[in-house]
C-alpha cells in the first residue's frame, strides 16, 4: 500500500517536473527578446548589461531553471510588463478563483442532474426516456460549449433577460449574487460534462444491474430505489470518478472559453489576454497553475481507489 | 456427478458474422448514414466553395451591412462589415475540415511514433517516455494550443501545428496500449523466435495492428482538432480576420448577439452540426470496429 | 401435506422462444424439492420467475402460482413483491461470491436487511446478526460483521448467504445451485447446513440442482426438467431407484458410482429454443421414442407414485405402454 501510493506520488512530481521544464522552455522559445521588452527599443549597452544581470539571463539555463522553480514554488513569479503588476496576485490570487469557482459550479450541475439521468435511463433501458437521454449525451458532449453560451446568452439574456450575461460576483462575498451570476455561465460549462455523465452512467449501470449482488438484493426485499442507488449507483462510483477526473482538463480548457463568452475575469482570460499581449510570464503562470491543478486532482483520483472500492485496500 | 457435455441449447444459427456486418452497417445505423451524409455534405461544400458561394468570402457590401437573412443576395445575412455569412460559412468549412485534417495527421504521426516508441522501448525509457506523454496529458489540448500560438504567433499554419502537437499525447497513449497488446500475443514472440529481424517484427506484425486502431482514432479526434482549432480562433489567437474561419465568425458576432443574433448563429450552427454529425460517424465506427468496444461498451 | 405453493401451467416465453413450457408442481409445507435438469433446462429460470426477479421486458409469463396466504405470485404488483421478498421467499445464489454486495461489509448487509424485514434496532439487529452468523458456522461472528465479502472464503460467504436468506425466516428458500461454486470438500457441509436450517426454521426449500444423485438424497421430491418440460416427478427415493421417464433413467445411469459397470452418455445435444419439437422435447435424443413423441406432447399423468410425461416409458411392459 504505501509502496502504491509513493509510486504514484513520485510519478506525479515526475511530470511536474517536465511541465516545469516545458513551462521554463516556453519562456525560452518565445519570440522577442524580453529585454526589449522590458527597456523599450533604445537602451545603452549598459543598461542591457544591467537588465540581464538583474534577470540572470548571463547565467548557465540549468541555473536560470533552478532559480525559476525556486521562485516560482516560492510564488514570486515575476511582473507583468504592461501592467507592471506582481504576477502571483493577479494569476493566482485573482483569476484562479474565479476559474474554480466556475468548475465548481459546473462540476456539481454536471453531477446533481447528469448521474439521476443517466441512472434513469438505465432503469428505463430502451424506452423512450432512454433514446432521449442518448439523443442528450450525443449532442451535449459534441456541441461547441462557447457557441452554447452565446445561445444561452441570446435566449436568456437578450430575449427574455432573465440572467446577468456577464461579470462575475464571489460567491463568498455574496452568495446569492454569485449563484446569480454563475447560472449560465455554469450551465454553458456542465453541458458537456453533464452528456458525458448521463452516458457513462447509464453504460456503467446498465452492466452493473445484470449483477447476481443486484438479483440477491432484490431477492432479500430491498426496494427498488434502494437497489438501484445503494447497491448499484455505489459499485459504478469508481469508473465514474476515474473519467470525471480524467476529463478535468476538459472543464478547465472549457473555462476558458465560457470565461471569454461571459466575460469573467479567470484564469483563461489571462492567458488569453497575455497571448495577446505577449506576456509570456503570465501564459507560463497559467500553464503551470493548470497542469498543477491536473496533476493533482489525478493523484486525488487515484488515491481516492481504495475508499470507492474495498477490494483495493490493503487486506488485514 | 451427472454434468452433460454439450448440454447448453446452441444458438439457433452461427451467423457469418464478417459479412453480414459490412453489408448492413449502414442499414442497421441510420443516423450513422444520416450524419455521414451530412459530413460528406460539408465536404462537398469545402471542395466546391467557389461554385456555390455567390459572394466573396471578404466581399464587404458597404450597402447592406448587418442585413438580416433573407435579405435579397444575401441568403443567411451579411456580418458588420456587409460580408455575405452563407459565402463566408462555405469557405470557412474548407478551413475547417483542413485544419482538422491537417491538425489530426500531425497528432497521429507523432502520437505513432511516441506510442511506439514507449511500446518497444519498455523498461526505463518506456517510463520517462509515458511521464512525458502524461505531462502533455496534463495540459488539456485547447490550453496546450494555447501554449504554441504563444510561441509560433497566429495563423492557419500555427493553428495547425499547435492543434496537431496537443492531440500528439491521446493519440500516443493508444497507440502504446495497443502495442503492448500486441507484443503480448504469442505471435510476435514467436515471430522473434523464429529469428526474425526485430525491425521486421515491428514493420509485419506490430505496425499494421497498431494503424488499425489509430485509423479509428483518427476518426474520432477529427471532431476535437475542428473544435479545438475553431476555439482558438473564438478566443482571438488563432487564425486572423478576415479570413472566413467559423470561430473567428462566432466571436465577431458576440458583441452583436442582442442586434444580429444571425451573425454567431448562423456560424455556430454549421460548427454544431458538423461537429454533430462527426462525433456520431465516430461513435459508429468505433462501435463497429474497435475492438475493445465489441462487447458491451457505451 | 397441504401444498404451500402450487405452480400451474408455468409457461414462459422470451421473444418467440418458449423457455418452459406448461411446468406444474407443488411444493408441500416443510418440505424440501428439488428441480434437476441440464444446465439450460430452465430450473434456475423457474426460481428467478418464482421470486420475481424477472424483468417484464424480457420475459412474458403465464399461468398460476398459489402461494399459501398470499395467492397467484404472478399477479402481485412490484410493491407487493418487494413486501414478501426476503419476509416470505428468500434466495440463495450459486456463486455467494458475486451475490453479495462488494462494496459492503457482511455486518452492514445482514443489518440492514434485520432492520428492513423485522423492524429491529440497530442494535438488536447486530445482535441477531451474530447469532445468525454464529448458527451458520461462522467462527468469531462478531469480528466477522466487519468484514467485506472479498475477505471471506467462499465457504463463508455462502454460509452468510444463508445467513441472510434464513433472517427472515421465510415459508420458502429457493437454493439455486447452491454447492456448485464450491470446493468438494465444503459442499457436503453447505448442502447438510442449509437442509438443517430449513428444517429449524419450518421453512420449505426448493433446490435447483443438476445433480440427480444429490437431489434424490437431500430432497423429499424431484422434478425431472428438459428444456423447460416436466419429464417426471415425484418422490425422490422411488424417482431414483424406478424411475419412468427414459430422461431420468439417462440422468441416472449419468451418475458415477463406484461398480457401476457403464456409462452411457446421451447423444445428440438439446436442440435449440427456435428449433423444438411441437411434442416431447427430448423426442430428439430419446432412445425409447416413438413415431407419434415429437409431433404429440405426452400429458403428466400419474403411474406407479410419481407423475410422468412420456408416451413409451421404460420399465413397462410394452403392451401395457401403448
Amino acid at each position: 500500500m504505501f509502496r502504491f501510493i509513493a509510486g504514484k506520488v513520485f510519478q506525479t512530481l515526475f511530470v511536474l517536473f517536465l511541465v516545469s521544464v516545458a513551462s521554463f522552455t516556453l519562456l525560452k522559445l518565445a519570440p522577442g527578446d524580453p529585454i526589449e521588452i522590458a527597456l523599450g527599443n533604445e537602451y545603452s549597452e549598459e543598461a542591457h548589461q544591467d537588465m540581464l544581470a538583474e534577470l540572470g539571463l548571463d547565467r548557465p539555463v540549468v541555473e536560470q531553471y533552478v532559480t525559476w522553480l525556486a521562485d516560482f514554488v516560492r510564488g514570486d513569479w515575476g511582473t507583468s510588463y504592461t501592467a507592471r503588476a506582481d504576477i502571483f496576485t493577479y494569476a493566482f490570487v485573482e483569476a484562479l478563483p474565479v476559474t474554480l469557482t466556475l468548475a465548481v459550479f459546473a462540476l456539481g450541475l454536471a453531477i446533481l442532474i447528469g448521474v439521476p439521468l443517466g441512472v434513469l435511463s438505465a432503469v428505463k433501458k430502451d424506452t423512450l426516456w432512454d433514446a432521449g437521454s442518448a439523443a442528450f449525451a450525443l449532442t451535449g458532449t459534441a456541441f461547441p460549449s462557447f457557441f452554447l453560451g452565446i445561445v444561452l446568452i441570446w435566449v436568456f439574456g437578450v430575449k427574455f433577460a432573465m440572467f446577468p450575461v456577464m461579470g462575475f460576483v464571489a460567491p463568498w462575498e455574496d452568495f446569492w449574487g454569485g449563484l446569480y451570476h454563475m447560472v449560465l455561465p455554469a450551465f454553458t460549462l456542465s453541458t458537456y460534462f453533464m452528456a458525458m455523465i448521463v452516458r457513462l452512467t447509464r453504460a456503467n449501470l446498465v452492466e452493473a444491474l445484470e449483477s447476481p449482488y443486484i438479483a440477491a438484493a432484490r431477492a432479500r426485499g430491498e426496494p427498488g430505489w434502494r437497489v438501484v442507488w445503494v447497491h448499484g449507483v455505489r459499485n459504478i462510483l469508481m469508473p465514474l470518478v476515474t473519467i470525471i477526473g480524467l476529463q478535468l482538463g476538459v472543464l478547465l480548457q472549457g473555462a476558458v472559453l465560457t470565461e471569454t463568452v461571459f466575460s469573467l475575469p479567470g484564469a483563461g482570460q489571462m492567458i488569453t489576454n497575455a497571448v495577446l499581449n505577449r506576456e509570456y510570464g503570465i501564459v507560463q503562470a497559467g500553464i503551470m497553475m493548470t497542469a498543477t491543478l491536473f496533476v493533482l486532482v489525478n493523484l486525488a483520483v487515484d488515491l481516492a481507489y481504495p475508499i470507492l472500492d474495498p477490494r483495493l485496500r490493503p487486506s488485514r | 456427478m451427472t454434468l452433460l457435455d454439450g448440454a447448453t441449447p446452441a444458438p439457433a444459427t452461427v451467423p457469418p458474422v464478417r459479412r453480414r456486418r459490412r453489408l448492413t452497417m449502414f442499414v442497421r445505423r441510420p443516423f450513422f448514414t444520416l450524419a455521414l451524409l451530412v459530413a460528406a455534405g460539408f465536404v462537398v461544400s469545402a471542395a466546391f466553395a467557389p461554385v456555390f458561394a455567390p459572394w466573396d468570402p471578404t466581399y464587404q457590401d458597404i450597402g447592406a451591412m448587418m442585413a438580416p437573412p433573407a435579405t435579397a443576395g444575401h441568403l443567411l445575412g451579411t456580418d458588420s462589415y456587409g460580408q455575405d455569412i452563407l459565402s463566408r460559412i462555405l469557405f470557412g468549412a474548407r478551413y475547417a475540415l483542413g485544419i482538422g485534417l491537417g491538425a489530426v495527421a500531425i497528432g497521429a504521426l507523432g502520437g505513432l511514433v511516441l506510442g511506439m516508441a514507449a511500446g518497444l522501448a519498455g523498461g526505463r525509457t518506456e517510463w520517462v517516455l509515458m511521464r512525458i506523454v502524461d505531462s502533455i496529458l496534463a495540459l488539456p489540448s485547447l490550453i496546450l494550443a494555447v501554449a504554441f500560438i504563444a510561441i509560433l504567433g497566429q495563423g492557419v499554419d500555427k493553428v495547425i501545428y499547435a492543434v496537431g502537437v496537443a492531440l500528439i499525447g491521446p493519440f500516443a497513449r493508444t497507440v502504446r496500449a495497443d502495442v503492448m497488446q500486441v507484443r503480448a500475443q504469442l505471435f510476435v514472440e514467436a515471430a522473434g523466435l523464429m529469428g526474425l529481424a526485430w525491425l521486421t517484427v515491428v514493420w509485419r506484425h506490430i505496425l499494421p495492428n497498431v494503424v488499425y486502431p489509430l485509423a479509428v482514432q483518427v476518426t474520432i479526434r477529427i471532431s476535437e482538432a475542428i473544435l479545438v482549432s475553431s476555439s482558438l480562433s473564438f478566443l482571438g489567437i488563432g487564425v486572423t480576420p478576415p479570413t472566413p474561419d467559423w470561430g473567428l465568425m462566432i466571436s465577431e458576432g458576440r458583441a452583436f448577439v442582442s442586434f444580429a443574433p444571425w451573425m454567431a448563429g448562423m456560424p455556430g450552427a454549421a460548427l454544431a452540426i458538423l461537429l454533430i454529425a462527426l462525433s456520431i460517424v465516430g461513435d459508429g465506427i468505433r462501435e463497429e470496429f474497435d475492438p475493445k468496444m465489441q462487447r458491451g461498451g457505451s | 401435506m397441504t401444498a404451500l405453493l402450487s405452480v400451474q401451467n408455468l409457461t414462459l416465453h422470451r421473444g418467440s422462444r418458449r423457455i418452459l413450457d406448461d411446468v406444474s408442481f407443488d411444493v408441500p409445507k416443510g418440505g424440501t424439492l428439488a428441480l434437476v435438469g441440464e444446465s439450460g433446462a430452465g430450473k434456475s429460470t423457474i426460481a428467478v420467475a418464482l421470486m420475481g426477479l424477472l424483468t417484464r421486458a424480457e420475459a412474458s409469463v403465464e399461468g398460476k402460482a398459489i402461494l399459501e396466504d398470499t395467492g397467484d405470485l404472478f399477479t402481485l404488483r412490484p410493491r407487493a413483491w418487494t413486501r414478501i421478498r426476503g419476509r416470505r421467499l428468500a434466495m440463495i445464489f450459486q456463486d455467494a461470491g458475486a451475490a453479495l454486495d462488494p462494496c459492503y461489509t457482511v455486518g452492514g448487509q445482514i443489518v440492514s436487511t434485520l432492520r428492513r424485514n423485522l423492524g429491529l434496532s440497530r442494535k438488536a439487529a447486530r445482535a441477531r446478526a451474530v447469532e445468525l452468523l454464529e448458527s451458520v458456522g461462522i467462527p468469531d461472528a462478531a469480528a466477522r460483521l466487519g468484514a467485506y465479502p472479498h475477505e471471506l472464503s467462499g465457504g463463508m460467504q455462502q454460509r452468510v448467504m444463508i445467513a441472510i436468506a434464513l433472517s427472515g425466516n421465510p415459508a420458502l428458500l429457493f437454493a439455486d445451485e447452491p454447492t456448485s461454486a464450491l470446493d468438494v470438500t465444503i459442499q457436503a457441509q453447505i448442502m447438510r447446513l442449509i437442509l438443517d436450517e430449513v428444517r429449524a426454521h419450518g421453512s420449505s426449500c426448493i433446490f435447483v440442482l443438476h445433480d440427480l444423485a444429490l437431489a434424490s438424497q437431500s430432497c423429499d421430491e424431484v422434478v425431472v426438467l428438459y428444456a423447460g418440460q416436466v419429464m417426471e416427478a415425484g418422490d425422490a427415493k422411488t424417482l431414483l431407484s424406478d424411475p419412468r421417464h427414459p430422461y431420468t433413467a439417462l440422468l441416472k445411469s449419468c451418475v458415477l458410482e463406484i461398480g457401476t459397470a457403464e456409462l452411457t452418455p446421451p447423444e445428440g445435444s438439446v436442440p435449440s429454443y427456435d428449433a423444438m419439437p411441437a411434442g416431447c422435447r427430448f423426442a430428439t435424443r430419446c432412445p425409447n421414442a416413438l413415431p407419434r413423441c415429437a409431433g404429440e406432447k405426452p400429458p403428466l399423468v400419474p403411474r406407479d407414485g410419481r407423475n410422468v410425461a412420456c408416451w413409451n416409458p421404460v420399465g413397462v411392459p410394452k403392451a401395457e405402454a401403448a
